[in-house]
């Protein structure tokens, strides 16, 4: 039998895990719970007159098709945010892992995009790809293409995807740059007297073992573009034209803040906060346990 | 006291400055607007012009985004019991707020509460019957009204051949074709689609938008206005952009650039856009009256106002309503209202104000200015004319802007989508009846 070591009872631990929990409490479980509360209400804006309906706000959505057809667009969206912006500052870094004059410069006006706010990363694409103003729009007019995301739904998702996977590149890359740096130089090196290529070397060699990186950026990209990309689409497009670049968590915002639909907005976001459970629960069961940690 | 306490009372008073003022001689009123840029500074011009006329009251207009972040900051404000005395609102967030019995404090009754004179019978017909309760009581204080006009580019119409501004839309057509000929890259386009091409094409023609009266008279009502005449005026608009007869521009007034630097020869939108554009265009705009639909009606109805009016929250000391009410009357004065015409293109509030300013000889300096003005009060307002009360306005005119922008694009005709707007802005509608029993 094991032998069991006694501490007296103390008040100390739980002394200092409270600021924690208290900052638990008022900033996730008492929101979430007022969320929670709210979406089985239908209430005025005002907060005059409440009814208590049930889950009734759940069912209009889950029957309402605009709001499936929004769930089929956020995952579009992530996907080709995720996998764009990683693969993309995958490559980067391959080259700045392999970069050795003025490498500290590269790597800091790489690092630069991720200091901008959403929102201002928005504006200036925006400002960009502006119909009537937009320098880009007009050497896309050289090419004799007429660029209008005002008016082109497919225009304006691509512009918003671009805009979230560039705001998102600096943070994959400084992840992927630190998992190169950590792999032995002995590995590389032997593999490079076995006579393969950088090529050969990157594929067999590096992306194999930076993959528990790649797993963790994997689910951090996506949580982004759920729910952090909502300054971007907010400044670019405000969700149009006609809900072609309106992801869950802009609906969230407009039912809610604009609409002032606040049961049908708070019964979204608890649909959001389960599917960020979920994505959590994932990631710390399944994808920790299979990927090799060395 | 010791000094914790001490420091503990700057800090709350601190804390407090921006929503309750100051405990001092002077009542501080609050006032939430959305009015950015040029026409903020105006704003804050009336309540430093107001402060300065006498002593007892100190009003602070705060600016709080559009729109639609400034009715939410007064809606979050109000159940946090933090909101400010006065706080302006849009047209379409109207029957939200009146649906709010116990948040709102009806202007007239509080003219009336405060002992302030008041006279409606000086007010536009047109501009406050859009804010009146059934039995005629003035809910809120009219501020900013304006109406949708035709812009057009006088010079462009020079090189195009265009003698007269189009007053059909047979002659929309025609305009638009010869300004195309001479090197344009369209011939219209408009912002605020819903409110230009729904709301105020159904009322120019005097069609319903909905029933019960456009929702005056109740909250059980329906949307009519996919009907065969907005149904067919907007299928021609979308077979004309083939020929960039029409070109779409964007939401809310995103496509006034388009205007502005020339590529547009038209432009529907509110006559409130004067001030922007004669200091963004290069060249001479117009403005002139909504064309008239001959398949629609024979003569035109009268247009409506958008913009916004002020309303008054309840629940401050009873006190400040007498601030209120004081500023509310120096507001609708006869000398601020005809300064805030002729600088921002709104349409005077008053009759006072609209004499003032012929008086003072502003349209015959700047002619057309008076176009928005006319339009209002064109004919005697009918029951398709008076206005619009529907709830979830907000989210429907969104509704409107999706339908119709794919409309635009070509991805739906324009019966169908007419359609789908009106049968999901039923929904909304329902949902409205349904929370403000």
């Amino acid at each position: 039998m094991l032998k069991r070591v006694h501490f007296g009872p103390s008040a100390l631990p739980y002394l200092l895990v409270t600021p924690q929990i208290l900052i638990t409490i008022v900033f996730f479980i008492w929101p979430a719970s007022q969320a929670l509360y709210q979406s089985l209400l239908i209430q005025d804006a005002f907060g005059l007159s409440t009814e208590f309906v049930w889950f009734e706000n759940f069912q209009t959505l889950f029957e309402d098709h605009y709001y499936l057809d929004a769930f089929d667009r956020t995952i579009f969206f992530s996907v080709l945010v995720a996998s764009l912006s990683m693969g993309f500052s995958l490559m980067l870094a391959a080259m700045a892992d392999r970069v050795i004059k003025g490498a500290t410069i590269y790597r800091t006006l790489l690092i630069w995009p991720y200091a901008v706010a959403p929102v201002v990363a928005g504006a200036l694409w925006v400002f960009m790809f502006d119909p009537t103003l937009g320098i880009f729009t007009y050497m896309l007019m050289a090419f004799g293409y007429e660029w209008n995301h005002k008016l082109n739904g497919g225009e304006a998702m691509t512009l918003v995807v671009i805009a979230s996977a560039w705001k998102q590149v600096a943070y994959n890359f400084l992840f992927f740059l630190a998992g190169m740096q950590s792999i032995p130089k002995s590995l590389i090196e032997a593999a490079a007297i076995d006579g393969a290529g950088p090529i050969r070397r990157f594929w067999t060699i590096i992306l194999p073992l930076i993959s528990p990186t790649t797993f963790f950026l994997l689910v951090v990209n996506i949580v982004y573009a759920f729910f952090e990309t909502f300054g971007i689409v907010h400044a670019v497009t405000q969700g149009g034209p006609a809900k072609s670049t309106e992801i869950l968590v802009y609906k969230v915002f407009n039912d809610g803040f604009v609409g002032l639909d606040l049961g049908g907005s708070a019964a979204q976001s608890v649909i959001l906060m389960a599917m960020v459970i979920g994505l959590t629960v994932i990631q710390f069961r399944y994808v920790e346990k299979k990927v090799e940690y060395s | 006291m010791s000094v914790s306490k001490k420091l503990l009372a700057t800090a709350a008073v601190a804390a407090f400055v921006g929503s309750t003022g100051l405990a001092s001689a002077v009542t501080e009123v609050q006032w939430w607007h959305a009015m950015g840029g040029t026409n903020g500074e105006r704003v804050n011009k009336i309540a430093t012009d107001f402060n300065a006329t006498q002593s007892e009251y100190k009003v602070v207009p705060t600016y709080k985004g559009n729109y639609t972040e400034t009715m939410t900051a007064a809606v979050a404000a109000f159940r946090a019991k933090k909101q400010p005395h006065i706080v302006q609102v849009f047209e379409v967030g109207t029957a939200t707020m009146m649906a709010a019995k116990g948040a709102v404090y009806p202007v007239e009754q509080m003219m009336k509460d405060a002992g302030e004179p008041f006279d409606k019978s000086i007010y536009l017909p047109a501009v406050i019957s859009y804010y009146q309760t059934p039995t005629g009581d003035l809910l809120s204080m009219p501020f900013n009204s304006s109406t949708p006009v035709l812009w057009y580019n006088k010079d462009a119409f020079k090189k195009a051949g265009v003698s007269n501004p189009p007053k059909t839309w047979n002659e929309m057509k025609s305009a638009s074709e010869k300004l195309v000929a001479a090197g344009y890259k369209c011939g219209f386009s408009f912002g605020w689609q819903s409110w230009v091409m729904i709301e105020n094409y159904s009322s120019w023609h005097n069609l319903a938008i909905g029933t019960k009266e456009n929702g005056f008279a109740g909250l059980d009502t329906k949307f009519t206005f996919n009907n065969d005449k907005v149904k067919a005026r907007l299928a021609s608009i979308a077979s004309w952009s083939k020929d960039k007869l029409f070109t779409y521009g964007g939401r809310r007034g995103d496509s006034l650039s388009m205007f502005t630097n020339g590529e547009c020869g038209m432009w529907m939108n509110s006559s409130a856009y004067y001030g922007s554009i004669k200091k963004q265009a290069k060249f001479e705009a117009g403005q002139a009256m909504l064309p008239l639909d001959t398949d629609a009606a024979s003569k035109p109805q009268n247009s409506i106002i958008g913009g916004a009016t002020l309303w008054v929250l309840k629940g401050r000391d009873k006190a400040d309503y007498k601030g209120v009410a004081k500023f509310l009357t120096y507001l609708s004065s006869p000398e601020v209202q005809a300064w805030w015409h002729q600088e921002t293109g709104y349409v005077p509030i008053t009759t006072p104000a609209y004499e003032l300013s012929k008086k003072q000889g502003f349209y015959k300096t700047h002619p057309g200015t008076d176009t928005a003005i006319k339009q209002l009060s064109l004919n005697k307002p009918t029951p398709n004319s008076r206005g619009l009360r529907f709830g979830n306005f907000v989210q429907i005119r969104d509704i409107l802007n999706e339908e119709m922008e794919a409309i635009w694009s070509g991805k739906k005709t324009a019966a169908n989508a007419l359609d789908e707007a009106a049968s999901r802005g039923d929904k909304l509608l329902r949902k409205f009846e349904r929370a403000n029993k």
